[in-house]
């Protein structure tokens, strides 16, 4: 019965560029693009002109060359021969590590701290809150260079210690010395990418314990499900945490025994100590730093994410008779850390973007190597400067990517 | 659903609808992604007509008085109004809504301006009327509505049946030919749906010309003179509303019918 | 008669609650020691507390303020028997030589009342913003007093004219705030008296008078700066009515760019051979201490204001292209840290100018710096435009305004509304950011300590030095985030 008539096409005009909302936005869209290349372009030819003058041309050769510079906290071998490459690298792990170790403690104090904030006990919830803005409201770098300067002016110099019996951790205003794990029966390294300078060691004994590890966990969700599987038929949920401990603890036990571990600890020889694990002070005042600081942000953020599940859900569950460590994890918990993840990944993120600051204690991360020393040698600004970001947006993309994964997997399904 | 609406009497003598033609709409069909929410829509709207559309939720009610004010793109068809056809010109579609005035279930006034600013800021930038005279109309239409006095306060400061009248006088300021009501009354409390109907009906005594998107039965049997029921996205019946309640052809529309007056 | 029909005939009378539950006995027992685990955390917390209090004042306060040098300080300690060294107390000395370094750098000593006036016209200028409860009387009272005092800071003819009519308007001002109060004045402007003009025109006048102020130079070049916004302006509206408002907004900002870059200088020079307008010439580099600090962090975030709101706008659009190149930029700026965008400034940036251009390390910061924010800033507005209800695009759009209307007068004023304390948030953020300066070489208050630290007579010196420059950051951030979680519970309870 229909008849579809479609209006007589019209012929077009210049002015529906503008006045049509088809093709506005077309017109809008290529006038922002071409200024957009435009700018692009005049940057780049002055760029070009100006490093022509300056007789620089892009070029990345300089990464292959002996860097020359010496870094003293590493994860993996270098001397000062290796090349502007191998040294980035070692910065690049370096930042890893620090962000790492740092989002850790972060995590926990700030855990710790936000929890405490909400404590019925008057004195902490106000101790704590006067940390939360202490630490907030001064810049992070004024933290490293007074934790730095707290490291070095208050703990002793490695002298001191001539004669005096060390434990096994050893403070000296050079650093802090630490057990470091042994395996006398060691299953050796795996050297990977040869010679090149991405060469990375794995150890092996590392690696059978990871696996290990990952194993003990497997069996130990599968002893859980079995459990879930026995609670949803019979309504008994059978006690599983002695099963899981000793899944947990037996075999790993047994591993490390074969493999010979033993500690390392640090000896004091000459003037300064010898064995163990050596973390320079410029590390730890950057870790420490980085992860008080971070930890005032991360307490206010569970402090919001546990306020904002309404009392109602509490009094609902605490209503169908659920006790209150239950309350916790089926109730409260589940709907927090939906509030809780996103702020707290993109905290990960300032904090790994934070430790480039590293270079005002002299760590030598990313920035302070490719972004300092080597581009103070090379005199290659442009080069350094745009592998370096490179670094930190992949790591800040990654970030990103995961928040995102995580944000789409608990989006609550409403209508 | 209350069935009276107003205990005045209606004066319905210059309600006369007459031949000039408002709203013409021809086949048009829209979608929302693959979802086919408007089939087919054939309706033509005489100048001082008053029509009522009613319908379940999710019919495609809202969205047909929508697609008029060009708020909802349609797709397919042909939408003439007041004698403007509605296309992709940017031009077209400023000149509509300019003789358009339209009614939000949630009011839609700006909450940063007054009373009067809410209602002399369209008449200043788009009919660039000088303030003065556009203040002047507006209390004009505050009057009207009744709530000349609270011009100098904020939305948030009225009640809900104040704010739709504050809307409706909004509208009225850019003289409209045509308004559109998009269920004006669902969003507030019982007490205060009465003094926005009796704002309506004022209206529709002065001879505008309506189209309402309501679930106010009494006021469709008192002030429309023509009723529209849709469902899933098409006309499925229009009578006057004398036919149309009492004695309602299609299944669909009795089902309607019996259960919003069954009770 | 039935044995559960009850009728009350005389009232309870209000009794009082157990005594373990009222008075400080109560509170304590409630708050302090409800259980083991609070009763040990109580007593541990007051034993850390007491720990820190009993190391940390004595140092604060038997430490002096006379030495000229660390040396002299420890000399002081050794005779009062302080045990010497460096325990003995602090040597707030370096602060007493110092501070007003550590306040204005290398700033000319006989200058000082420009910063300190530019910040104080910086304080009237955001109260319109800020502080809604403060009335335009009242602003444009401050305002008049700071003009006023400020004459008294040079003489000549200028001054004296200046100082008659900032003189002039104090004395009316001052007159109608005595003399009429809050409520009469608001019966006179709803009986039609005239309105004192909106303080905003000055909040938007100050960001051209706050560079003058600060690095002096010829008053025509700010004003050749706002000439240019009014000729942009003037070729849209043109444009906008004649032709078609989108031809208007490509046009009005290509015309304003061509005054700035090709006319304003010129027209600074002539007006100023015609009637000299300057002021001393400050070099950038003198600026230091939290003079530079508080110059990065306002500068930053009024530059970033606009670009924000264009970003944001560009990041809600659905124009693929913009959208892309906004969320490209945003993203890009937040992945790296701020000391990367630092070395470009302090290395890079004079190398994507034309060949010759040589901008000062400041300026070339405080364009980084305003990128940096304008990226943060964008996601601010953001949010507040996605507080906003639909219903208020469609309100603007049924009454037929256009995008820009729109955006103008109803959507924006809503949102950045709504953002203002995030905005404050990102200030503090920029603010103590901008101690990364000191990295790249300028004198910060942290770069100064640093400079400090290798006089010879403060070699050393590590605590006060820190100590007090936390302690300013501290009252600036603690105060402004303060406030900004004022402001934000102040729109949550609505309007």
């Amino acid at each position: 019965m229909t008849t579809l008539t479609d209006p007589p096409r019209e012929s077009f005009r210049p002015s529906m560029l503008i006045y049509d909302t088809r093709y506005r936005s077309m017109t809008i869209q290529i006038v922002a693009l071409i200024g957009f290349l435009l700018l692009i372009g005049w940057l780049i030819s002055n760029t070009a002109q100006n490093l022509a003058t300056l007789g620089k041309e892009p070029n990345f050769g300089f990464l292959g060359e002996p860097a020359g510079y010496d870094i003293n906290q590493r994860l993996l071998d270098y001397n000062s021969q290796d090349t502007h490459l191998r040294a980035s690298f070692i910065g690049l792990l370096n930042t890893l590590l620090v962000a790492f170790m740092g989002c850790v403690t972060a995590t926990i104090l700030g855990v710790v701290i936000g929890v405490l904030r909400l404590s019925k006990n008057w004195l902490i919830a106000k101790l704590m809150t006067v940390y939360v803005e202490f630490f907030r409201n001064v810049p992070v770098l004024l933290w490293i260079v007074f934790t730095m300067a707290v490291l070095i002016e208050t703990l002793p110099s490695p002298r001191a210690f001539k004669g005096v019996e060390t434990g096994s951790v050893v403070f000296t205003n050079r650093g802090v010395y630490v057990p470091e794990p042994l395996f006398s029966n060691s299953l050796g390294d795996i050297h990977l990418f040869g010679a090149s300078s991405l060469r990375f060691d794995v150890s092996l004994d590392l690696i059978a314990i990871l696996v290990l590890l990952a194993a003990s966990i497997f069996a130990i969700r599968k002893v859980n499900a079995r459990a879930q599987g026995i609670q949803e038929a019979t309504g008994d949920r059978p006690k599983t945490w002695y099963v899981n401990l000793a899944i947990l603890f037996v075999p790993m036990i047994i591993l490390l025994v074969v493999l010979g571990f033993h500690l390392g600890y640090p000896e004091l020889k000459g003037f300064n100590f010898k064995g163990g694990t050596y973390m320079r002070n410029s590390l730890i005042a950057l870790w420490l730093a980085l992860s008080l600081y971070t930890a005032a942000f991360i307490a206010e953020i569970v402090r919001a994410g546990i306020l904002a599940i309404s009392h109602g859900q509490t009094e609902a569950a605490a209503a169908l008779g659920l006790r209150s460590n239950r309350i916790m994890s089926l109730v409260v918990l589940p709907q927090a850390l939906r509030v809780i993840i996103p702020p707290l990944i993109s905290n990960y993120l300032n904090l790994t973007k934070n430790s480039s600051l590293a270079i005002a204690v002299g760590y030598m991360d990313i920035t302070g190597t490719l972004g300092g020393i080597t581009l103070n040698q090379t005199g290659r600004e442009l080069e350094t400067l745009l592998l370096l970001m490179l670094c930190y947006l992949v790591i800040s993309l990654s970030i990103s990517a995961v928040m995102n994964w995580y944000n789409e997997s608990v989006k609550l399904k409403e209508r | 659903m209350s069935e009276l609406t107003t205990d005045r009497e209606i004066d319905r003598s210059k309600m006369q609808v007459s031949d000039e033609v408002a709203i013409e709409i021809n086949n048009m069909n829209k979608w929302y992604g693959t979802f086919h929410v408007l089939r087919d829509i054939n309706l033509t709207v005489n100048q001082g007509e008053r029509i009522v559309i009613a319908g379940p939720s999710g019919s495609g009610k809202s969205t047909l008085i929508r697609c008029l004010n060009a708020l909802e793109e349609h797709q397919q068809g042909k939408i003439v109004v007041d004698g403007t056809e509605l296309t992709s010109d940017l031009k077209n579609i400023d000149k509509i809504r300019s003789e358009v005035g339209m009614c939000f279930q949630h009011f839609n006034l700006f909450p940063h301006l007054t009373i009067l600013e809410n209602c002399t800021l369209a008449p200043i930038w788009v009919r660039k009327t000088p303030r003065k005279e556009a203040e002047e109309t507006a209390m004009h239409f505050l009057e009207k509505v009744k709530i000349p006095e609270q011009a100098d306060k904020y939305p948030g400061q009225l009640s809900g049946g104040q704010q739709q009248r504050v809307a409706i006088a909004r509208s009225l300021c850019m003289k409209p030919r045509i308004m559109l009501f998009d269920e004006p009354t669902s969003a507030l409390d019982p007490e205060m749906i009465k003094e926005v109907l009796d704002t309506m009906i004022e209206l529709a005594e002065e001879g505008m010309t309506m189209l309402c998107v309501t679930h106010e039965m009494g006021f469709a049997r008192q002030v429309a003179n023509r009723v529209i029921f849709m469902d899933a996205g098409q006309i499925v019946e229009q009578n006057e509303p004398e036919e149309f309640f009492n004695n309602p052809k299609s299944e669909r529309t009795k089902l309607f019918l019996s259960q919003i007056l069954g009770h | 008669m039935s044995d559960i029909a009850f009728v009350r005939e005389d009232m309870l009378p209000e009794k009082a609650p157990p005594a373990s539950n009222v008075g400080i006995v109560g509170w304590m027992r409630e708050n302090l020691f409800s259980g083991i685990l609070n009763s040990v955390l109580t007593i541990s917390s007051l034993l850390v507390i007491f720990y820190v209090l009993v190391s940390l004042l004595p140092w604060v306060f038997s430490g002096t303020w006379s030495a000229g040098s660390l040396k002299e300080c420890r000399e002081i300690f050794a005779v009062n028997g302080g045990g010497g060294g460096h325990g003995g107390g602090a040597c707030w000395g370096v602060i007493r030589e110092r501070w007003i370094q550590l306040m204005f750098g290398f700033y000319p000593s006989e200058l000082y009342w420009r910063p300190v006036v530019t910040f104080g016209l910086l304080f009237v200028a955001v109260i319109p913003v800020l502080f809604s409860m403060i009335s335009r009387r009242m602003n444009w009272f401050l305002l008049a007093l700071l003009v006023f005092l400020t004459t008294f800071a040079f003489g000549g003819v200028f001054a004296w004219m200046l100082r008659i009519i900032s003189g002039l308007g104090l004395a009316y001002l001052a007159y109608t705030l005595v003399s009429t109060d809050k409520a009469d004045r608001a019966t006179q402007i709803a009986g039609g008296a005239k309105r004192l003009p909106n303080p905003l025109i000055f909040t938007a006048l100050f960001p051209f008078v706050f560079p003058w102020l600060l690095w002096g130079g010829s008053a025509w070049v700010p004003i050749g700066a706002i000439l240019g916004f009014v000729i942009g302006y003037f070729a849209y509206s043109i444009l906008a009515r004649t032709v078609s408002g989108l031809i208007g907004l490509i046009v009005g900002p290509l015309a304003a760019i061509v005054w700035w870059l090709l006319l304003s200088g010129t027209f600074a020079g002539v007006a100023e051979s015609i009637i000299p307008l300057s002021i001393e010439v400050v070099e950038s580099r003198k600026f230091g201490g939290f003079m530079l600090s508080i110059t990065i962090g306002v500068v930053a975030i009024v530059g970033s204001l606009p670009l924000g709101i264009v970003l944001a706008l560009g990041r809600q659009s659905d124009l693929m292209i913009v959208k892309a190149l906004c969320v490209g930029f945003i993203e890009f700026i937040r992945g790296v840290p701020l000391i990367t965008l630092l070395f470009v400034a302090s290395t890079l940036l004079n190398v994507f100018m034309p060949p010759g251009t040589n901008f000062d390390i400041i300026l070339r910061v405080l364009i980084m710096v305003t990128l940096f924010a304008a990226a943060y800033m964008a996601e601010v507005v953001r949010g507040g435009l996605a507080a906003l209800p639909t219903g208020q695009y469609e309100g603007a759009d049924s009454l037929g305004l256009n995008y820009w209307q729109a955006q103008r007068l109803v959507i924006m004023p809503q949102a950045l509304k709504i953002s203002i304390p995030g905005i404050v948030s990102t200030f503090i953020g920029v603010f103590k950011d901008t101690t990364l300066v000191s990295i790249i070489g300028l004198l910060d208050p942290l770069g100064l300590s640093t400079a400090i630290r290798a006089d010879a007579n403060w070699n050393g010196v590590v605590w006060e030095l820190y100590g007090f420059i936390a302690l300013l950051f501290f009252v600036f951030c603690f105060s402004m985030s303060r406030y900004s979680m004022y402001l934000e519970r102040k729109l949550q309870t609505g309007h």
